[in-house]
């Protein structure tokens, strides 16, 4: 059995993403090549070749895959996949966005966001926001698989010693172009990345108030998030919101913060590893989930905290 | 211009789904059912371009039992101008819904096909991505911000740790995120209006596509149960637990 994993990348080095879906790759076992397409992307190859246990990188450097435009890099992908079993990619923005399409260009199914591997054509995965594990077949003879990588322990980056081969494939579906990428200006990491993520809900009371979340978020490096609520009520804007509607986090430590604990908000957080709720009615369902609970108003603990960080 | 609206149907956000006891599958006996809130987006999104005098018509579609002409109802009474249901019941996988709407799209030719990025059940993140791949066409998944111009659309991309914008080649495939817009409510009277617009019902027979299993389902679980907490005396005690006791703090 032959898997190839589709390496996330910035031309530079890998990420840290490709490491889980290598790991996704030797639970299937059998033989593990990466394929890294982009453009001057020799760095990120050569960081592929001293993964441990793989057989070979595949390097496709053209100008026509430095945005990793997924017209393009499906019409590789389904080239160079032809001769695998398995495609794997890391389940990101960037893995979501092009691996259907090369599903679709082989004609199967994508088993998307898997958390395990049961046997060479059986896999778990979460539906309905990870409220329920679904455990699912494919009857396809290539199967093409995103990767949830939280679920997969990285594999080490370094001690492997794979050789690196040039594609000279060029595929340029020509209706899409690039024109520019804002990397978000926030000091702050990203909210599905951070390892510790704090979030307010509707007790914030207002927006101002969020700014209460600020200096702790400053002192544990953490990102800033949002239940359904909080954004509903206009205290912050969209691109807060954990939740089954929005962002889907699973950090370290997650601290809950005048949040309730609805159900569209816990199944956006629920997998992370701890939980913290600071909510002054006791009975609020949050501390059902929740590994330290303490009830109090967030007003007086919010400070408190800061100060005690 | 015309616009083609994908639309699911899908168990109301609000309802907390259970496997049932054999653990065969979810139990959605006597559940509340919704248009995905993505596609909601999507419909949004095609009536302001409607309004914004850039769309003329706004073609809904949804693949389905025919339970999903509800949902059509709905993308009508929030401005969609007419309806297809494709009609097929159980479950149909991305795949084979991209094929349908490849068929619609075939039919109908629109510049723009508009729909959620993912829905809220089967949580696959796929049918517009395959969509692109089977039509050849360009997309914008994931998209946060749209202007249309003359023969491109310009599409703002929610990327991990950022936006990213693409040009595209009408015609194109959008998938909608959550900052694309706030879709407002279907008043009562447009509700009524939405009664009388057409919809007309095809199979995949008439479309010429056959719905295939790629991916079945062994069964479904609950997951993982989390141990229950603690409650904390104050903000000392807190922190001391963080650090000694959880070590997710230094």
């Amino acid at each position: 059995m032959k898997t190839l994993v589709i390496a996330e990348h910035d031309n530079a080095s890998i990420k840290p993403a490709t490491l889980n879906a290598v790991a996704a790759a030797q639970a299937l076992g059998g033989d593990i090549d990466i394929l890294v397409a982009g453009l001057g992307c020799g760095g990120a190859a050569d960081a592929a070749a001293q993964v441990p246990g793989i057989g070979k990188v595949i390097c496709a450097d053209n100008a026509a895959y430095e945005h990793q435009l997924a017209e393009n890099i499906s019409l590789l992908v389904a080239e160079v996949g032809s001769e695998y079993d398995n495609l794997l990619a890391a389940s990101t923005a960037n893995g979501k966005n092009f691996m259907p399409r090369v599903a679709a260009l082989l004609d199967v199914g994508q088993i998307s966001d898997i958390l395990s591997v049961e046997s060479a054509d059986t896999f778990t995965r979460p539906i309905y926001a990870g409220n329920v594990i679904a455990t699912v077949q494919s009857a396809d003879a290539k199967k093409v698989i995103t990767v949830r990588t939280t679920a997969f322990d990285a594999v080490p980056a370094e001690g492997g010693s794979a050789s690196v081969e040039h594609s000279e494939a060029v595929h340029d579906a020509g209706v899409s172009q690039f024109i520019r990428e804002e990397v978000a200006v926030s000091d702050r990491p990203e909210l599905t990345s951070a390892s510790v993520v704090i979030s307010g809900g509707r007790g914030m009371q207002n927006g101002d108030n969020f700014s209460l979340l600020e200096g702790i978020a400053d002192k544990l490096n953490a990102a800033i998030g949002a239940s359904r609520a909080a954004v509903d009520a206009g205290f912050v804007p969209n691109d807060y919101q954990v939740g089954q509607t929005g962002k889907i986090v699973a950090p370290d430590l997650y601290i809950a913060v005048g949040i309730s604990g609805a159900i569209q908000h816990l199944a956006g957080m629920k997998d992370s590893k701890v939980i913290v709720a600071i909510n002054k009615d006791e009975d609020a369902p949050i501390f059902q989930v929740a590994d330290y609970g303490l009830v109090a108003d967030l007003f007086e603990a919010l400070p408190a905290l800061e100060a005690a960080l | 211009m015309k616009a083609l609206v994908a639309v699911k149907r899908v168990v109301d956000y609000n309802v907390k789904v259970r496997a049932k006891s054999d653990g065969s599958d979810v139990d959605l006996n006597n559940v509340k059912m919704a248009i995905n809130p993505f596609c909601e987006i999507a419909v949004e999104e095609a009536v302001r371009l409607k309004e914004a005098g850039t769309v003329s018509e706004i073609v809904a579609v949804s693949v389905g039992g025919t339970g999903c002409q509800e949902q059509i109802r709905t993308a009508l009474a929030l401005g969609a101008d007419r309806g297809i249901h494709v009609e097929v019941d159980g479950t149909v996988e991305p795949l084979s819904v991209a094929k349908l709407l490849k068929a619609v799209a075939q039919q109908e030719s629109p510049d723009l096909i508009i729909m959620g990025k993912q829905s809220i059940d089967g949580d696959n993140n796929q049918t517009g991505q395959m969509l692109g791949a089977l039509t050849g066409m360009g997309q914008g998944t994931f998209a946060s911000e749209l202007k249309v111009g003359d023969g491109k659309v310009e599409v703002v991309r929610e990327v991990d740790g950022g936006l990213q914008t693409l040009s595209l080649t009408l015609p194109a495939i959008i998938t909608t995120d959550l900052r694309l817009n706030e879709p407002r409510y279907a008043s009562l009277p447009n509700i009524m209006k939405a009664k009388k617009k057409p919809l007309e019902t095809v199979t995949p027979e008439q479309l010429a596509v056959e719905v295939k299993t790629h991916v079945s389902q062994c069964g479904v679980a609950p997951p993982p149960e989390r141990a229950a907490g603690i409650k904390v005396e104050d903000v000392a005690q807190l922190v001391d637990k963080l650090k000694n006791e959880a070590k997710v703090i230094s």
